[in-house]
């Protein structure tokens, strides 16, 4: 039996069109991968928060989540292995105006890319970076990352890894970051929700995606297939409130501590400049062409505007509770 | 392309007792560059000092970066945000620089290295110069590409040569290396800076016409496309893997060929409107000495004692490091009995001028393994042996 595709009405009827690049589906990642669900995600947040999508940028580096920014339509650069955060850091300040949002995997990020990873979240820099973990660098065949749990089995670990992993958000919010969260590819909605409040975060956020490598990680170890994955998330990943982000490493196999760990205020990288500077300098420092009224007329607007959105959010909340749906069964 | 005078707001202009760092600081914000992205390093770092000092006034962002990958790294994400855009590093520096410097180049992004020479390999001798790092630019990151690459004697230089790269980085798209060195980066001299509306400036050559039209790539091996920048609506794609005129990824085997000749011819099919050469007394001359950067000035020294000596002498400067100047070389190879390179290395640019020699006349090089000039003593032997 053969399934006819007509590509034509799925790409003119899907809900994702506006935001992929619908010219570039089919995409590479594998059946039962996590990072479909992420994008979904982000698409289903982006779209809710109502934002100018011109205003939007996506970076990624190399690997398979490293393919992200090349299929989602806005202005996005895919960089090379682990730079995504300094390329996004040198958009972000030549033109502040952009909402700027990092996707990649957690070998990128954190291995190669750690260094960068540490000091955006120590400048409490105004970008978004979305971690989709999945314990493995899928697109070179399944070797050892830096988060990979003790015992799994990697290609170059191939009698079980000896390693210590980071534990992401705890290696986030020791260097800075304002805000931290971290979901499993099970929990679509909280993702997006969390997309959705980091999108509207100042400062730098970080938000952690486990997710199935089903090729190599599931395979290698003999966990199943995508679907085994999501069991166990079902399983074995829940909600902690209030809890310290020391406590939330996850062992092989082992609990997922999920949630929003760090929320907070903090003036960003380009808060601190701006305040530096007109301190020093007055009416001399002008960034941009910007004059300090200007400055301070674009930070209200935008503040009243984070406003706005967090209110419109807590509204919608409200109201799926009232109307019983469970959204915050999961609580964030 | 087109020039239109600076922004009056980067332009110190006057005469001021400068070192070339400083001046090369001072060329970059003349030129419009209003994004500073880089990481100490000696002899470099008085290059970001001044900028950082210098353009919270010009209304520009500087940002110290963890390391020399992230600051090349920045450039690309600023110049796509829309800004003229800068780094300074030396040798150690360079090296971790050579990675993105491969995404700047595939990815056609305008921006300016400046790299002051020490004396390597490795930490090698900081504080101390050195011509070593010609080969590196041009071959450093993996795969085959061009940059262009210009190489000042003095502070003046220092400052002129960088608004000449901003402004030839912005006509090809690609990055334009300052190939100082210590001496020259540390040597104060007279910087005179003209009024705003006597230097003339490149401007991004921005994309007008429908969005859905907008390409940022032509293969024409000639020109390059218009640019666009982040937030304009474009929703522009690039990636350094090999991609069509869209920016989209197309991994094929012809598609490469495309972009790789594009890359390369780009800069050759140019070659002789880029290439600036300063020469002196080379009609007739016997032997021509070919040198570049703070060499040059101990060779003017060495020419004229050859010449007292009754050998005819010339002398060309190469201005322009890449592309190299082999057409001129060529030439002047049928023309003399030997060309004499000295430079502060054990015999890079030499090889260039061996291959567009080839064989024509003898080539002399004349090395110095890093950390001083040479002595003019030591050239002017070499002029007399050459000459025989």
């Amino acid at each position: 039996m053969s399934i006819e595709v007509n590509i034509d009405k799925f790409r003119a009827e899907s809900p994702m069109t506006d935001f992929l690049r619908m010219e570039r589906m089919p995409h590479i990642w594998c059946p039962g991968c996590g990072i479909g669900t992420v994008v979904n995600s982000f698409a289903e947040a982006v779209k809710k928060s109502g934002m100018d999508m011109d205003k939007l940028a996506v970076i990624s580096g190399i690997g398979c989540t490293g393919r992200v920014a090349g299929y989602v339509n806005f202005d996005s650069i895919h960089t090379t292995h682990g730079r995504a955060i300094p390329v996004a850091t040198g958009l972000k300040l030549a033109n502040p105006e952009m909402k700027v949002v990092v996707v990649s995997g957690d070998g990128d990020l954190t291995g190669i890319g750690g260094n960068h990873f540490i000091h955006a979240a120590r400048r409490n820099m105004d970008i978004m970076v979305i971690c989709v973990n999945n314990f493995t660098y899928g697109m070179t065949g399944g070797q050892v990352t830096p988060t990979t749990p003790q015992t799994a089995n990697a290609s170059t670990t191939p009698y079980g890894n000896y390693e210590y992993p980071f534990s992401l958000p705890f290696l986030a919010d020791a260097c800075g970051a304002t805000y931290v969260a971290r979901w499993t590819s099970l929990h679509a909605r909280n993702i997006t929700k969390s997309i959705r409040e980091a999108l509207n975060h100042k400062g730098f956020s970080f938000i952690e995606v486990i997710a199935p490598c089903t090729t190599l990680y599931q395979r290698r170890n003999r966990l199943g297939d995508g679907l085994d994955a999501l069991e166990y998330y079902k399983e074995e990943a829940g909600v902690e409130k209030d809890v310290d982000t020391r406590e939330v490493g996850i062992d092989f196999q082992g609990d997922i501590v999920m949630g929003r760990f760090v929320n907070q205020e903090k003036p960003t990288y380009e808060e601190a400049v701006n305040e530096r500077y007109a301190n020093v300098l007055g009416d001399d420092y002008q960034l941009y062409g910007m004059s300090k009224p200007e400055r301070e007329e674009k930070a209200k607007r935008e503040a009243e505007e984070r406003a706005k959105v967090q209110a419109l959010m807590e509204d919608e909340e409200a109201q799926m509770m009232a109307e019983d749906m469970g959204v915050d069964e999961e609580g964030l | 392309m087109r020039k239109t005078a600076a922004d009056p707001k980067g332009v110190l202009e006057g005469s001021h007792f400068l070192d070339g760092d400083h001046a090369i600081a001072e060329g970059a914000l003349a030129a419009g560059c209003r994004f500073f992205a880089g990481y100490p390093i000696t002899p470099s770092t008085e290059t970001a000092e001044r900028f950082a000092e210098r353009c919270p006034a010009a209304g520009g962002m500087f940002i110290q970066m963890e390391d020399e990958i992230a600051s090349i790294a920045a450039l690309v994400g600023g110049a796509w945000g829309g800004q003229k855009v800068m780094t300074v590093t030396s040798g150690p520096g360079l090296s971790l620089m050579m990675e993105n410097l491969g995404l700047a180049v595939m990815t056609e992004t305008p921006m300016v290295i400046a790299d002051v020479q020490r004396a390597g390999p490795s930490t090698g001798l900081p504080t101390l110069p050195a011509q070593q790092d010609m080969m590196q630019i041009r071959w450093g990151s993996h795969g085959d590409y061009r940059i262009i690459a210009l190489c000042p004697d003095s502070p003046q230089e220092c400052f002129d040569l960088t608004v000449e790269a901003f402004n030839l980085s912005e006509t090809y798209r690609v990055p334009v290396f300052i190939m100082a060195d210590e001496t020259v980066g540390h040597m104060h001299e007279k910087v005179v800076i003209p009024p705003a509306g006597e230097i003339g400036v490149v401007e991004r050559n921005w994309y007008e016409g429908p969005k859905a039209d907008y390409r940022p790539y032509q293969f024409t091996g000639k020109d390059v496309a218009p640019m666009v920048k982040a937030g304009d609506g474009y929703r522009f794609h690039i990636t350094g893997l090999t991609h069509d005129e869209r920016g989209y990824p197309h991994l094929t085997v012809d598609q490469n060929e495309k972009v790789v000749t594009h890359l390369i011819e780009k800069i050759d099919s140019n070659a002789d409107k880029i290439i600036q050469l300063d020469e002196s007394e080379v009609d007739g001359a016997d032997v021509v000495v070919v040198s570049y950067g703070i060499t040059s000035r101990i060779v003017s020294r060495a020419v004229q004692l050859a010449r007292e000596a009754g050998i005819k002498t010339g002398s060309m400067r190469l201005i322009t490091i890449w592309p190299f100047a082999e057409k001129r070389i060529e030439e002047l190879a049928g023309k003399v009995k030997a060309i004499v390179v000295p430079e502060i290395n054990y015999g890079q640019m030499v090889r260039e001028v061996e291959r567009s020699a080839a064989g024509r006349c003898k080539v002399v090089s004349v090395p110095h393994c890093g950390g001083a000039v040479h002595d003019p003593e030591v050239i002017l032997d070499a002029i007399k042996e050459a000459s025989k």
